[in-house]
């Protein structure tokens, strides 16, 4: 039989399709979305705030959709994110009267308003525990329900950050607030060199391996070494979106869990030292993710040779829709130009040129 | 079977006018490659995400719409496109070239020559043809303000000291209304020729990159070549397509599974499709 050109597509790509459902049945067990949704909270996180779009149950769907694969649930929240209308922007947060569920700082042992370890693996023992299947989920939600019960809830008081003692200090530049709208790159083409707004979403936005490599690269010696964990702080801040009526007033639309970190390094100031701030914002609780961004802002701040301190190459190459949609075309079909580069090493080749 | 649950052509009203405003202005100068804000869609960003916008954007329900990726309307890649904009438009689509009149194409312009009142959508992987020779966008924008072309230059002039032919394959670099280098997106230096003075409008979307650039019927579009060394498409000098026989078409070479054997077809199947009703 001679070749068969790849044709009789439409066929190919629906029986494709339905095959994926053969790799989702090997078990007659369903995966709730309530489950994944509180289950898997840190994937949740993780998805929301690579796709930037902050709702745990269509990260949750996303992610029952496609086998849990990361990229995909990205992918998904992206494009229906594509489809919905942008009506408002939300008035800027302060991450201050955040309510603080986990606070740390590597830098100071007493911090103004403590530290909070929270809820953390990293004091844990990575042993599997493999008695994990035989879990009781009500028992153990009715255990904290009963605990939660027993407890009377605390007043929330803003936490001042670490760097405000350090500025006052003059260690730290202060800079005038800058309440510029800020660029946003999802509605406009990230320009170069970028606006540190744009600079700021982009890293927040990113697949979280990309930054944490690059962070990782910069603290091997690719770039400044060792900052230092001024403040990580993760919880929940609220939304407000202005009043149309009235600008002045505005109207509370919900809170999202965000974590944030700065960091800091020696940096020069003339003939002295003084610190430099690196900052990290991402949805979710994601620390490593945001350790990495606040790394990688000061490094694009610094400037330098290595890859971790080049905004174009950092901010051009993390985006996970586009990293792994450009990787992936590579298995489209590349006949034509493929032919066209035949021709092209042929021609070089012999002797007549033709 | 139209998906009711989307706005008509996928995108909100507001996306789809910037898009369009995007064109415009790419129309309005031939070759320069105009940012946009560019939207997420349900096909991978790779995949012709800047074409579909386009498409997207452009696409009334009186359209009929062709698709095509390596010059085949049946590729895979090519049918799933035209299924999404079908999903989300219902509009009728066509293998016809005369027919449609708004063509999405990977890696191929059609043999039949277009028409005035037609466009044809490209995707394109990479806009920027200074890309290889120089890494930064920031730096590549300052060249297109100053026309500085000179690397390009370099490096053919350099391709042919070494190995006597200028060795770019596809993605052959062209000047569009004598002012902005383009990047003609990867179709064969066989299709350059018919960038030059067209009757259609072509435009030209990037997704990842998010670019789109143009060029407008009658432009005037010259492939780079020295005085000495003429511009060269690729040859298929004695070689016909086995199914119609033409010799003045892209051939795609393929090989037959049992004797190893080596033979040639059109790349553009609804036009080779023609040929052999003709006979």
């Amino acid at each position: 039989m001679a070749y068969v050109a790849v044709s009789g597509g439409k066929e190919a790509i629906e029986e494709s399709i339905k095959l994926l459902d053969f790799y989702k049945s090997g078990t007659e067990k369903d995966v709730e979305i309530e489950a994944i949704e509180n289950k898997l909270s840190l994937l949740v996180d993780r998805v929301m705030s690579e796709a930037g779009l902050y709702s745990t149950r269509y990260a949750a769907l996303a992610l029952k959709q496609c086998e849990g694969s990361v990229e995909e649930a990205v992918f998904l929240l992206r494009a229906y994110r594509s489809t919905l209308a942008r009506n408002y922007y939300t008035k800027i947060v302060d991450t201050e009267a955040m309510r603080v569920v986990r606070r740390i700082s590597a830098a100071f042992k007493d911090i103004p308003g403590g530290q909070i370890l929270g809820a953390t693996y990293d004091y844990t023992y990575r042993l599997i525990q493999f008695d994990a299947d035989k879990e009781s989920a009500s028992a153990m939600r009715q255990a904290i329900q009963n605990a939660l019960a027993a407890q009377s809830p605390e007043e929330i008081v803003p936490c001042p950050r670490v760097s405000d003692g350090l500025k006052r200090e003059g260690l730290i530049d202060r800079f005038a607030q800058g309440d510029r709208a800020p660029c946003d790159v999802t509605a406009n083409m990230l320009e170069f060199p970028a606006e540190r707004s744009a600079r700021l979403q982009t890293l927040s936005r990113a697949d979280t391996g990309f930054i944490s490599g690059l962070a990782y690269s910069a603290l091997r010696g690719f770039g400044q070494v060792h900052p230092t964990v001024g403040e990580l702080r993760c919880g929940f801040v609220e939304l407000h979106v202005p009043y149309l009526l009235d600008e002045s007033e505005s109207i509370y639309i919900g809170e999202v869990l965000i974590t944030e970190v700065e960091c800091f390094n020696t940096a020069d100031d003339k003939d002295q030292l003084k610190l430099a701030v690196g900052y990290g914002a991402v949805f979710g609780r994601n620390e490593n993710k945001a350790i990495s961004m606040a790394v990688i802002d000061r490094e694009l701040d610094n400037g330098g040779p290595y890859p971790a301190q080049d905004e174009e190459f950092v901010l051009t190459h993390g985006d996970s829709l586009e990293m792994n949609g450009f990787i992936s075309h590579l298995k489209l079909p590349h006949y034509v130009t493929f032919q066209s580069k035949l021709d092209a090493v042929r021609k070089t080749r012999r002797a007549d040129g033709e | 079977m139209v998906n009711k649950n989307y706005n008509f052509a996928f995108l909100d009203e507001g996306s789809k006018r910037e898009i369009r405003r995007a064109a415009l202005k790419a129309v309005a100068i031939p070759g320069y490659q105009v940012p946009f804000g560019s939207r997420e869609l349900p096909i991978g960003r790779g995949w012709g995400t800047g074409g579909i916008q386009l498409t997207l954007s452009l696409i009334g329900p009186d359209d009929v719409l062709k698709v095509i990726d390596q010059g085949s309307d049946e590729s895979v890649n090519a049918e799933n496109i035209k299924k999404f904009v079908g999903i989300c438009t219902g509009v009728k689509t066509t293998t016809d070239t005369r027919e449609a009149t708004l063509i999405q194409t990977r890696h191929r312009i059609p043999e039949i020559p277009m028409t005035n009142g037609q466009i044809l959508v490209f995707q394109v992987p990479i806009p920027e043809p200074l890309r290889i020779v120089e890494a930064r966008e920031e730096a590549t924008k300052k060249m297109h303000a100053e026309k500085d072309y000179a690397p390009m230059w370099l490096q053919l002039y350099e391709s042919l000291v070494k190995y006597k032919k200028v060795t770019v394959s596809s993605e052959y670099p062209c000047m569009a209304g004598g002012r902005y280098m383009m990047n003609p997106s990867p179709i064969p230096k066989f299709d350059n020729p018919k960038l030059h003075r067209a009757e259609c409008l072509y435009l030209f979307g990037a997704g990842r990159e998010k670019k789109i650039y143009a060029i407008p019927p009658h432009t005037e579009v010259v492939s780079l070549a020295f005085d000495d060394v003429p511009f060269e498409r690729e040859s298929f000098k004695g070689k016909k397509c086995r199914l119609c026989g033409s010799e003045n078409t892209y051939l795609d070479e393929v090989f037959d599974r049992e004797t190893g054997g080596r033979f040639y077809q059109c790349s553009d199947t609804s036009y080779c499709r023609e040929v052999r009703s003709w006979s």
